[in-house]
């Protein structure tokens, strides 16, 4: 120990100015001090600003009577409501979006992935087209184009186009018949999670049973015939009480059913069509980035082309692929702000009503900027979970 | 690293001069040689840019008469179009000097958000617009109920509208986007039934549709709409200026005071017509106020008097052929009313 304390001491170099590791605390204290000042004096200043202009301040509005509809809620929400349920209202539709643009694009992303590197040529070039036409336009631009697309293709609702199971399309968007929920409906639920459950339990029973004994089971069929087949003898057992609520042609709209809208729809397809392009490039450089070896290995063990993708390949592209999908996750969400050029309330659109009804600036793009921020934070912890228990576990 | 220090420092001490500074907006005005005038995106006979790019509009013209009351010149005046959302904190962080937007006169404007409104340049009021040829039978906006509403967010219509609908227990989609031109397009692409604002909004609009003939306007009219120029809190002397600029305008039209006429008039022996275009002798009215005496003169030259600033954007002499109903003068059973110039 004593030798490691003499070996550490360095040579003084006389003076205590010219000693490194006091200047170096010195100038970091400097810097720290300056940041500190400069941060209060934009508060201070922005504070002295607003008494002056006589700008209300503070976060007590939000307890106001909001006065103003919103289209679209997920929640209970009405004029009556308070400001600060409106910006809720906003913030559970870009969760809602972007929740739903991330799902489909994955899925969309991967096909598209997978297929640029199909032994078919058809295949691979319409990919190619795809990925190339979509990465280049810029967002804003694919969700007018959606958007215009609904607009100006559809017919409006007097013409609507008749789908099976009582769907319509028309301009103002896509109407389905509503579940109706009627006594004893509690009793489906259960039973379909029962199902979910008992089909994760025999799944993981067969991966035992096959590492151990090499025998399959056929664990797809036998998951599906319990996720359908139980909420189905629930249903019937508490006597048939789902009914349907069908939309109706009235004088303006249809009315009944639920309603998709067209602003949800462009910004949801939009971004999903996007986000996929550069899904697809990421998920083909994550197969590619996986060893050509290990596809000839495992073909020489006997692997379909199906199996090897599914078992081998893809696996290994995971390590690859996540840390860059997490990104284009983070860039998906925060492009849903850009809902507000077609008039869909998320949490940009409803805030900034807010902001212009209230006057509340600062307060408003706080708000904005904390909660985006939170988001992309959450977005990133998951995925680095995610990540963490993708990465190459060494045995 | 102490240059560096220093030179933060004395930003810093500079921003702070920077801002203390802005209190005056007519020196920091006269300084910059124009005015920066806040207005719509483009509403006909507002504030809409013409084919050659000049801004035409009551609104537009507002901003001009304070620039011949300031300089004398009417030109000198430079806009910034702004939309529903935007215009307040233009207002509030001084990058305009005058909103001067079809904007309505509110208290809570007036108080929480720091703005003085001058006066009423014109008296409007929230109606609905439909498209008959797509919906027969409907001739009152109480048949709405279930109706698709475009509406422009941000807006007191927005919130006028929302109370309607509630007040007579009828139902309806509000359809909401930030800019003008959105509302106008989703509205004439039927992803709405009903577009509503301010009644001489719809007219404007109306002619911008593809078939303005199609499209009619309900009798209705759900809200007070007074539209007037505001400017910021904390400078009295060019709230003053502005106020004062809209007053005479109005006090113009009362005593006959026309572009064509203003030279001559300024011989004239009225003794109120010499105390407003300022030819009394050694009168202040017009230095008192921040600007020369002749401001009145300066003003009527640039764009007339009130009512022909009114029908030259939005009556006869205009497509919107409105009415001047209650923006009359008072002395012709209008509203529009000046108190004495003296």
């Amino acid at each position: 120990m004593a030798s490691q304390e003499i070996l550490r001491e360095e040579p003084s170099r006389g003076s205590f100015i010219n000693d490194p590791k006091v200047r170096g605390i010195v100038f970091q204290a400097v810097v720290v001090i300056v940041l500190v000042a400069l941060v209060w004096w934009i508060v201070q200043n922005t504070i002295d600003n607003l008494t002056r202009l006589r700008i209300a301040s503070g976060f007590g509005f939000l307890r106001g009577r909001a006065g103003f509809d919103i289209s679209d809620s997920a929640i209970a929400y009405s004029s009556d409501s308070t400001y600060g349920r409106a910006i809720v209202v906003g913030f559970v539709n870009t969760l809602i979006v972007a929740a739903a643009g991330i799902v489909t694009a994955t899925i969309i992303g991967f096909i598209l992935g997978v297929g640029r590197l199909s032994h078919n040529w058809l295949i691979r070039k319409i990919c190619m087209v795809y990925v190339e036409v979509f990465r280049n336009i810029p967002p804003l631009l694919v969700i007018f184009f959606w958007y215009s697309g609904v607009l100006s293709v559809l017919p409006p609702p007097r013409e609507s186009i008749n789908l099976p199971f009582s769907s319509f399309l028309n301009q103002r968007g896509f109407y389905f018949p509503r579940a109706v929920w009627g006594e004893g409906s509690w009793l489906i639920l259960v039973a379909l999670l029962l199902g979910i459950a008992m089909a994760w339990f025999v799944a993981r029973k067969a991966r035992q049973r096959q590492m151990a004994t090499g025998q399959q089971f056929p664990v797809f069929w036998t998951s599906a015939a319990l996720i359908i087949g139980l909420p189905l003898l629930a249903y019937a057992l508490s006597g048939f009480p789902l009914s349907f609520d069908y939309p109706k042609q009235s004088t303006f709209n249809l009315t009944g059913g639920f309603q998709v809208k067209p602003e949800f729809l462009s910004l949801y397809l939009a971004l999903s069509f996007y986000t996929a392009a550069f899904i697809a490039e990421i998920v083909r450089a994550g197969i590619m980035g996986v060893n050509k070896g290990q596809t000839e290995a495992a073909g020489a063990l006997g692997l379909r082309p199906g199996s090897i993708l599914r078992l081998v390949v893809i696996p290994q592209a995971m390590r690859i692929v996540i840390p860059p999908l997490t990104s284009q996750y983070l860039n998906l969400t925060k492009n849903s702000s850009l809902a507000i050029a077609i008039g869909y309330p998320d949490l940009t659109a409803t805030t900034g009503t807010v902001l212009n009804q209230t006057g509340q600036a600062i307060e408003c793009v706080l708000i904005m900027m904390v909660v985006y921020l939170a988001l992309s934070l959450l977005t990133s912890a998951v995925m680095n979970v995610v990540n963490a228990r993708m990465a190459l576990v060494e045995r | 690293m102490k240059h560096i220090a220093i030179g933060i420092l004395g930003a810093a001490t500079l921003g702070l001069v920077a801002s203390a500074a802005s209190a005056a907006t007519l020196d920091d005005v006269k300084a910059k040689g124009f005015i920066q005038c806040g207005v719509s995106t483009g509403l006909a006979g507002f504030s809409a840019p013409d084919d050659k790019g000049d801004w035409q509009g009551i609104d537009a013209d507002f901003c001009r008469a304070v620039a011949a009351a300031v300089f004398g010149d009417g030109t000198k005046v430079k806009f910034t179009p702004l939309s529903a959302k935007e215009r307040f904190t233009a207002l509030q962080s001084g990058e305009i000097d005058v909103l001067s937007r079809n904007t309505t006169w509110t208290i809570n404007r007036d108080t929480a958000l720091g703005l003085n409104f001058v006066g009423v340049t014109y008296y409007d009021g929230q109606g609905f617009m439909i498209n008959a040829k797509k919906l027969p039978g409907v001739n009152s906006a109480l048949q709405l109920s279930g109706a698709a509403v475009c509406v422009q967010s941000g807006t007191t219509t927005e919130l006028n509208l929302a109370d309607y609908f509630k007040t007579n227990k009828m139902e309806y989609s509000p359809v909401v986007f930030e800019q003008l031109s959105e509302v106008d397009a989703a509205y004439d692409a039927g992803r709405c039934d009903v577009y509503t604002t301010d009644q001489s909004g719809l007219y404007g609009i109306r002619l911008t549709l593809g078939a303005p003939a199609d499209h009619v306007v309900l009798p209705e009219i759900i809200s007070k709409e007074p539209l007037g120029p505001a400017v910021r809190q904390g400078d009295d002397q060019w709230y003053h200026i502005v106020k004062w600029t809209y007053f005479a305008l109005l006090q113009a039209e009362e005593l006959g005071i026309t572009k064509a006429n203003v030279e001559e008039m300024k011989a004239s022996e009225n003794p109120e017509i010499k105390r407003v275009l300022g030819q009394e002798a050694d009168t202040k009215i017009g230095t008192d106020l921040g600007v020369s005496n002749d401001w009145v003169v300066n003003i009527v030259k640039a764009v007339g008097n009130y009512g022909e600033m009114f029908e030259r954007n939005v009556g006869s002499g205009s497509p919107l052929k409105i009415a001047r109903g209650i923006n009359a003068l008072w002395t012709k059973g209008g509203l529009q009313y000046s108190p004495p110039i003296r």
